[in-house]
Formats: structure tokens, sequence, C-alpha cells
């Protein structure tokens, strides 16, 4: 009983957003349609980037494209999902954080539906259609294996993604003025997943494509579509193991999230 | 009404100073946010760096006419630069109107372009200092970049980059004048947001674009001006005279910006509503 009561504060809470959102009209189409165009852009760069050179880390345009689109699949889905948590430094800052804290709420849903963005969906959808559109492009051959890792690399991205959203998130637990710090790591892990791997240098790639996991929420699995092998050299068997990254992403993202509650001393103000 | 002439009004010099100076000063106390803001910076400024060698290697060493080390200095100086220009998000100015605040910068002595811009300057000082050259240092320490070789080149970047910033200011400024019409401004700073990546240069050189495009941009759009041209100027991107027509259509664009930043807001105040509170 308890459960239903929540489950409808939740949906009250996005009904409301949704509600004030669309109260100013002009505001709201110029919003969903400049969304839309601004999730294409990252598909643009890569295009542009093209005019002037024929290959990326020795990679082609249409390579590069598949990369891209699974990362922008798995991105949008994330940050549909829990994107609005880096409001949550502001909520710190301003002392906002007390009042949800208070709520017999769970934080988390709390934050992620006190600021739902509609539009986001729509990157979802629009995500996908380009991801559709680049295989179509690339026509694999398609085995049962690789219809499977079409449809769960951008799942475990997007959990890859969100973990690293939730946790970055954490850090104004800690450090209240904490700016863009976590933005380094949520939309720098979308760039960086945008292009092969390939082409970062050593310790860098090391940090972000296997510390934080982002090589496998695009790289590994584009390879195995497109059946090229690593040009740096990793066994071809990494393209499954994304959901492998994303189960213990997951638990460390909810562990910090636990340990940053409970950190919690409100900024007083 | 007076208060319509910007300029020239006895004192106003001085007081344009103090607040300069106040901006400068309300900026240095975020030092935490600072940090996190600079070590961001150097973190994309790694990213872009990567994938702009990356394409200048495909292209056998020069793409669009930039070769390795002129890509690495934009990466890092426009890395830099979107903390001093202020590329993203500014919205001080929408939501004093939204809370019906506003109201008491009309009563300053000061027109309001000029109050908001001083303490922008200001802020666009401490930038310079910290949020600028850290990532710069970074990057001449991790990769080589490309050192200006003729003289001139420095006051010209000087002045390059306080034009960028006035064009930016005068942009932000009539993209939150619009609150007074519309009150929620999420939209207008979603399509800005767009233009600012993509149009000021920061995703990729507008040199990659096709050409056709480029005249429409750099003359038709104030965007080139607030952060590829400052940029092209510091990597010595064609002839000396090319440096100073780039610095001659960002001076126009400052111009232009300012201009119908006062109109529309003459416009503006007349719709002014106060909500009260």
């Amino acid at each position: 009983m308890a459960d239903r009561g929540r489950v409808s504060a939740y949906r009250a809470l996005l009904a409301a957003q949704v509600r004030a959102q669309t109260q100013y009209r002009f505001s709201f189409w110029l919003d969903a349609v400049s969304s839309s165009v601004v999730s294409l852009l990252d598909i643009v760069a890569v295009l542009v980037l093209f005019r002037a050179t024929p290959a990326l880390g020795g990679f082609s345009v249409a390579q590069c494209l598949l990369i891209a689109s699974l990362c922008n699949v798995a991105f949008s889905l994330a940050d549909a999902v829990v994107g609005n948590i880096d409001t949550m430094r502001q909520y710190i800052r301003t002392g906002r954080l007390d009042s949800i804290l208070l709520r017999p709420m769970g934080v988390l849903p709390q934050l992620v539906f006190g600021d739902f963005a509609p539009r986001r969906l729509g990157r979802v959808l629009q995500s996908g259609l380009v991801l559709a559109a680049t295989l179509a492009w690339i026509d694999p051959q398609w085995t049962v294996g690789r219809v499977v890792l079409v449809l769960a690399a951008p799942l475990a991205g997007a959990v890859i993604f969100a973990s690293v959203f939730v946790a970055g998130s954490t850090v104004a637990f800690w450090f209240v003025e904490s700016g863009e710090f976590a933005n380094a790591f949520t939309y720098g892990g979308r760039d960086f997943t945008l292009y092969p791997i390939s082409l970062y240098p050593g310790w860098f790639r090391k940090v972000f494509a296997y510390g934080l996991g982002f090589a496998f929420v695009a790289y590994y699995p584009a390879l195995a579509l497109l059946g090229v092998p690593d040009p740096l050299g990793a066994p071809a068997a990494l393209a499954w193991c994304s959901p492998l990254v994303a189960v213990p992403a997951v638990l460390a993202a909810a562990l910090v999230w636990r340990v940053g509650v409970r950190h919690y001393r409100s900024t007083g103000s | 009404m007076g208060i319509d002439v910007p300029w020239p009004r006895p004192g106003t010099f001085r007081t344009s100073l103090a607040l300069a100076g106040a901006g400068f000063r309300r900026w240095a106390t975020y030092r935490q946010a600072m940090l996190a803001g600079a070590f961001t910076n150097t973190i994309f400024g790694f990213l872009r760096c990567s994938v702009m060698l990356a394409v200048a290697g495909g292209a056998g060493g020069v793409a669009a006419g930039y070769r390795g080390p002129q890509l690495v200095t934009y990466v890092w100086v426009g890395q830099g630069l979107l903390a001093v220009v202020q590329l993203w998000g500014w919205t001080e100015l929408a939501d004093r109107v939204r809370t019906g605040d506003v109201q008491s910068d009309l009563l300053r002595p000061i027109h309001p372009v000029l109050t908001y811009l001083t303490a922008d300057l200001g802020r666009a000082g401490f930038a310079m200092c910290t949020r600028f050259a850290a990532p710069l240092v970074v990057g001449a320490l991790a990769f080589q970049l490309y050192v200006p070789h003729r003289l001139a080149t420095y006051p010209l970047a000087l002045v390059s980059v306080f034009a960028a910033t006035v064009v930016s200011f005068g942009v932000r400024y009539l993209v939150n004048l619009t609150s007074f019409w519309l009150l929620d401004i999420r939209g207008v700073l979603v399509a800005w947001l767009l233009c600012a990546n993509v149009l000021t240069g920061l995703y990729f050189p507008l040199a990659f674009l096709p050409g056709w495009l480029q005249p429409i941009l750099w003359y038709g759009t104030p965007f080139p001006s607030i952060l590829q041209a400052p940029v092209d100027v510091l990597v010595e991107r064609g002839t000396a005279a090319h440096q100073l027509s780039i610095v001659a259509v960002q001076l126009g664009w400052a111009a232009a910006v300012l201009a119908l930043s006062v109109l529309v807001q003459r416009r503006a105040e007349r719709r002014l509503v106060v909500q009260g509170g």
C-alpha cells in the first residue's frame, strides 16, 4: 500500500514538471527543437572532421559513425533517466537538499523526477533512428550474436553512463562548490566514447577506457559488429564484456551515493 | 531620459572601473568552482587534442590549413577561452526579470548595459588569470604548442580576446533580454547553446566547414567572433592582413551587439512586468 502511494507521489512530481514546462509554449517548442538538433551535433561533428581527413585513428567514416551512434544511444538513455542528477550540486549549495531529505521518499528519485525534461525522451528516439540508419549503411552480416549485441550494448552502456552520472554528482557532498567537476567524466566520458579509443594517448586511454569502463560502451561492441580486429590488439571477446563492466559500475555508484548521503551536512543556508 | 545614453556621464568611468573590480573579486571568491572548471577544461583539452591530432595525422599533417601544433593550440586556447568569454550559461539578468529584482537595475544612474558589461569584463579578467592560464600550462607541458612568430600577434590577440568577450556579452545579454517577453527562456538558452557549441568553432575549427558557408558565418553571425577569431589570431592562420581583418570584423560585431542591446533594453523596459513580492 505504501508503495502505491509512493508511485503516485512520483507521478504527481513528474506531471507537475511537464505541466510547468509546457506553460510557456514558445519556449517549450524552441527547447524541444533545439534539443533534438543539439543531440545530433555529435554525429555532425564526426562528419565534419571527416571533411578534413579520410581516416581517424585508422577507422573510416562509416566505422566511426557506428561508434558514435552506439555512444549516442547509450548516453541519451542514461541522460533521460538520471541526467538531471547534475543539478544536485545546486540543491546542496542552496540547502534545498534538506527539504528533499525530510520527505518520506527516496532522494535519488525525487531529484530525477523533480526536474524532468520531456525533451530528453525525444533524444532517445532520435539517437535510435541514427543508429538504425548507420547500421543500414554498414549492413553487417547479421548473426544472432550480433543482434543480441546491438540490443544489449546500448543498455549496458547506458548503465555505465548512469553510474558515472550518479557517482559524479556525489562529489558535491564533499566539495560544495564543485562546479563542473563531474562534467569531466559524464560529458567528457561521452566525448571519449564518441571516437575510436585508439586515437587517445596511452595513460589517458587507460583511465577513461578501462578505469571508467567507457571502452565497453561503444568501441568494443562496434568492433564486433564490424568484424574488425582491435588495432590495439585486445581479444575479440571484450565485445561481450559490457554487462560485466556495467554491474560493478552500478554497485560502485550505489556505494558512493550512500556514503555521500550519510556524509551530508547541510550548508546551513 | 538621461539613462538612455550609456556613455558620456561624469563619473561613469570611475564607477565602471569599480564595477569591473567588483566583478573580478566576486568570481575570485568561488575558488573551488574555479578549480573544478579548470580541471574539466583540461580533461576536455586532452580529449579534443587527441582527436585533432588524429585528424591532422589522417590528413597527412595539415588539416584545412592548420598544422598539428596549430591545432593543438587551437584546442587548448579554446578550452581556456570558453570560460573567459563565458560561452555557456549566464542567466543572471533573466533570473532578475523573473523575480522582479530587475526593477532596481533601472533605478541606478548608470545604464544597465554598461553596468552588466563592466562587471562581465571584470569577471573575464579574473578568468584570464585562472581559467585561461591553467589549461594552457597543462597543454604546453603535455603537447607541442604553436608559438606565434610575429611580435604584433600578442597585442592583437589581447584586443581580439577583449572584443570576443564584448561580443559574447552582447549576445548573452540579448538572450537574457528575451525573458522580458517570454519569462521562461529555457528554449532560447538551448538554442544559444547550440550556436555556441558549433558556430563559434568550439567543436571543430570552422575552416573544416564547406567554403561557401564560412563568409556567411563570419559576416552574417556574431558567433565566429566569439571563439574562432581570437584563436585564429593567436595561431597566425593566414597573413598579418588576414589577422587584422578578423579583429576588424570582431570590433564591428561588438559595436553592433552593444547597440542592439541598448535598443532592445529600451523596448524591454516598456514591457517590464513587476511581479511584486
